[in-house]
């Protein structure tokens, strides 16, 4: 299948990292950021995470951080591009992408010269597990292999509409849909992603956390201005929300995140994860948010849930046939 | 009452409302309607629910119903075939038959029982709390409920760029009223558990009007020719939750919903 020559659709927004970090520094920007009345730093806005920087560095670029201008080029280059698939092959059969809005080169992307999302550990990957984690992991990949089929309840989150993990925290970046919106008022920051309709209400005024025994999909966000940086605070997850590699976020993670109008077109997204009981030492990232406009689409995922149905009713045909042909032998 | 931006703003009436910077009143807030409507918008007495075998608990509490008559708001010439002021719902004859028929399969049908996106008005008088968020420029409404949300555009009117299950809104200040003109629902929502609907081509009028520090009252004009005969119009108190805590918290159904919707699919059931 041929697709749209994809570079000359490309929008390419906003601009590299290392300058983001050093405004960052201390919650001080370089210039005057936009403001609200009230005289906060103004996040309000319609935003997009889309990042071609993967979450975790290539392992051969070691400590490498930062790519120069001439390899983020390349990298961009190739990336954008996407693998023809072979007419009449089952790796043939999926969306067009470009009418769906899943093909990366449709939508803005805040370049960067960073070679992972992540920034501490300084190899840029994420941490250890701890041991029990790891079991927990295992445990969970045998229970998927076993039974991932046998029911709604058997497959994953994101499948069934419950929570993706680009709303986070730590919001990462995930291959499409990666609009957002800041709403803010003198005592509210409200972040809402637009996959799938999830509004993180984060309040400003000081009130305490929910207390133990309240878990919640999101966590129990809590917001503070540290100079021109919004620090968010979370707690009291559920003990079930998938980080890429197989974790989950323990109850007691707490994620820390940072954000920061480092231009009129950015928001320096940054993010701690403390989570003694999945990984042996924090980790933290960043990433730029990058300004796109508005409005935004209602994603009504859970009411438009075909997927799941179907995948379901695969399973049960599957073994009806597998029944079939045993009784035939 | 002291604004909470120290600047009360003097309503018409003989009370203080908070008022924003810019002289409008300051609804943000968390705010809940205390009804019956989300059972069912028109009088009802009790009765047994879909699901018996939860007992009282599944019951149908009674209710006046919230319908105030014709569009002009409370024009007495509009009467029901009985006689008193408009209290139903003025449907087509074959709409009416449409409701009826919800109604019977209540019980798997109502969006609400699949966790779907509600709609307006009902996300209004679900019983779970709503946060205005009323910012400098636009005002976000949030919904407990299915984590529902929309946008209601102050600036500028912004056309609908799809049809959707929370439709598109569109508000302006009259007077001390805020009024959200809602289109562009995608007519797969009901306006409450027992049955009553629109269509796609609903169109709908919201007021929020102040009517005591605490208190906003709940207007919502509703007209879609392909089910009604003329428009007609609920009302309503919102209240503001005053417990020093409130928050709202996930009501993120789905996964309540899984057995309903799913169940029949799970291995080894009903092949």
């Amino acid at each position: 299948m041929t697709r749209l020559t994809l570079t000359s659709r490309l929008f390419v927004l906003g601009l590299i990292a290392a300058p983001l970090a050093a405004m960052a520094q201390n919650g001080k920007s370089d210039r005057e950021v936009p403001r609200t009345a009230a005289g906060q730093p103004d996040l309000s806005g319609h935003w997009t995470s889309a990042t071609i920087v993967p979450l975790e560095r290539p392992v051969e670029l070691g400590n490498k951080e930062l790519y120069t201008q001439e390899e983020a080029d390349k990298l961009l280059a190739e990336s954008l591009v996407v693998t023809e698939t072979e007419a009449g092959t089952a790796a043939d059969v999926h969306y067009q992408l470009d009418d769906f809005g899943l093909d990366r080169s449709q939508n803005p992307i805040a370049l960067n010269l960073r070679t992972s999302i992540i920034t501490d550990p300084r190899n840029g990957r994420m941490p250890a597990s701890t041991a029990a984690a790891k079991a927990a992991a295992d445990a969970r990949a045998a229970r998927a292999r076993e039974r991932g089929f046998d029911s709604a309840q058997d497959r994953p989150l994101a499948e069934r509409c419950i929570v993706w993990p680009n709303e986070g925290p730590p919001m990462l970046p995930v291959g499409y849909n990666s609009n957002l919106q800041i709403a803010q008022t003198d005592d509210y920051v409200v972040v809402l992603l637009e996959m799938i309709h999830d509004a993180r209400v984060i309040p400003v005024d000081g009130r305490a956390g929910l207390p133990a025994g309240v878990p919640q999909w999101l966590g129990s966000s809590r917001g503070r201005w540290e100079g021109d940086t919004l620090v968010v605070e979370t707690t009291n997850f559920t003990g079930r929300t998938g980080v890429r590699g197989g974790n989950v976020l323990s109850a007691n993670a707490r994620v820390t995140e940072r954000l920061t109008r480092t231009r009129d077109d950015t928001v320096l997204y940054q993010f701690t994860v403390d989570d003694p009981e999945t990984w042996t030492e924090p980790w933290s990232g960043e990433y730029p948010l990058t300004k796109i406009d508005g409005p935004m689409f209602e994603y009504a995922c859970h009411e438009g849930n075909y997927g799941l149905a179907n995948n379901l009713s695969g399973a049960r045909a599957e073994e009806r046939a597998a029944a079939e042909a045993a009784e035939k032998q | 009452m002291i604004g909470l931006l120290g600047a009360s703003l003097a309503v018409a009436q003989d009370f203080d409302f908070p008022g924003t910077r810019d002289g409008h009143p300051d609804l943000n807030g968390i705010w809940q309607t205390l009804s019956t409507a989300n059972w069912n918008l028109e009088p009802h007495a009790a009765s047994q629910g879909a699901i018996e075998t939860l007992g009282t608990i599944g019951a149908v509490p009674p209710g006046l119903g919230v319908i105030v008559g014709a569009a002009s708001g409370r024009d007495s010439s509009s009467r029901d075939s009985s006689g008193r002021e408009g209290s139903t719902i003025p449907y087509l004859p074959a709409a009416r038959a449409q409701r009826d028929q919800n109604f019977a399969s209540r019980r798997t049908n109502d969006p609400e029982a699949k966790c779907f996106l509600p709609g307006v008005p009902r996300a209004t008088y679900m019983p779970h709390p709503l946060q205005i968020l009323q910012t400098d420029d636009d005002i976000m409404i949030l919904y407990e409920y299915a984590s529902a949300v929309r946008t209601v555009f102050m600036n500028e009117e912004v056309p609908a760029i799809a049809e959707s299950w929370m439709g598109w809104s569109n508000g302006r200040w009259d007077g001390d009223t805020l009024v959200v003109d809602v289109t562009a629902q995608n007519g797969q929502t009901w306006l409450d558990r027992a049955g009553n609907y629109g269509s796609a081509t609903m169109h709908v009028v919201e007021r929020y009007t102040p009517l005591g520090p605490n208190h906003l009252q709940y207007e919502a004009t509703i007209e879609d020719p392909n089910v009604y005969s003329r428009p007609w119009t609920i009302s309503m108190p919102l209240y503001r939750r005053l417990e020093p805590n409130v928050q709202l918290l996930e009501f993120k159904c789905v996964e309540f919903a899984e057995e309903l919707m799913y169940g029949h699919l799970s291995k080894g059931e009903g092949q």
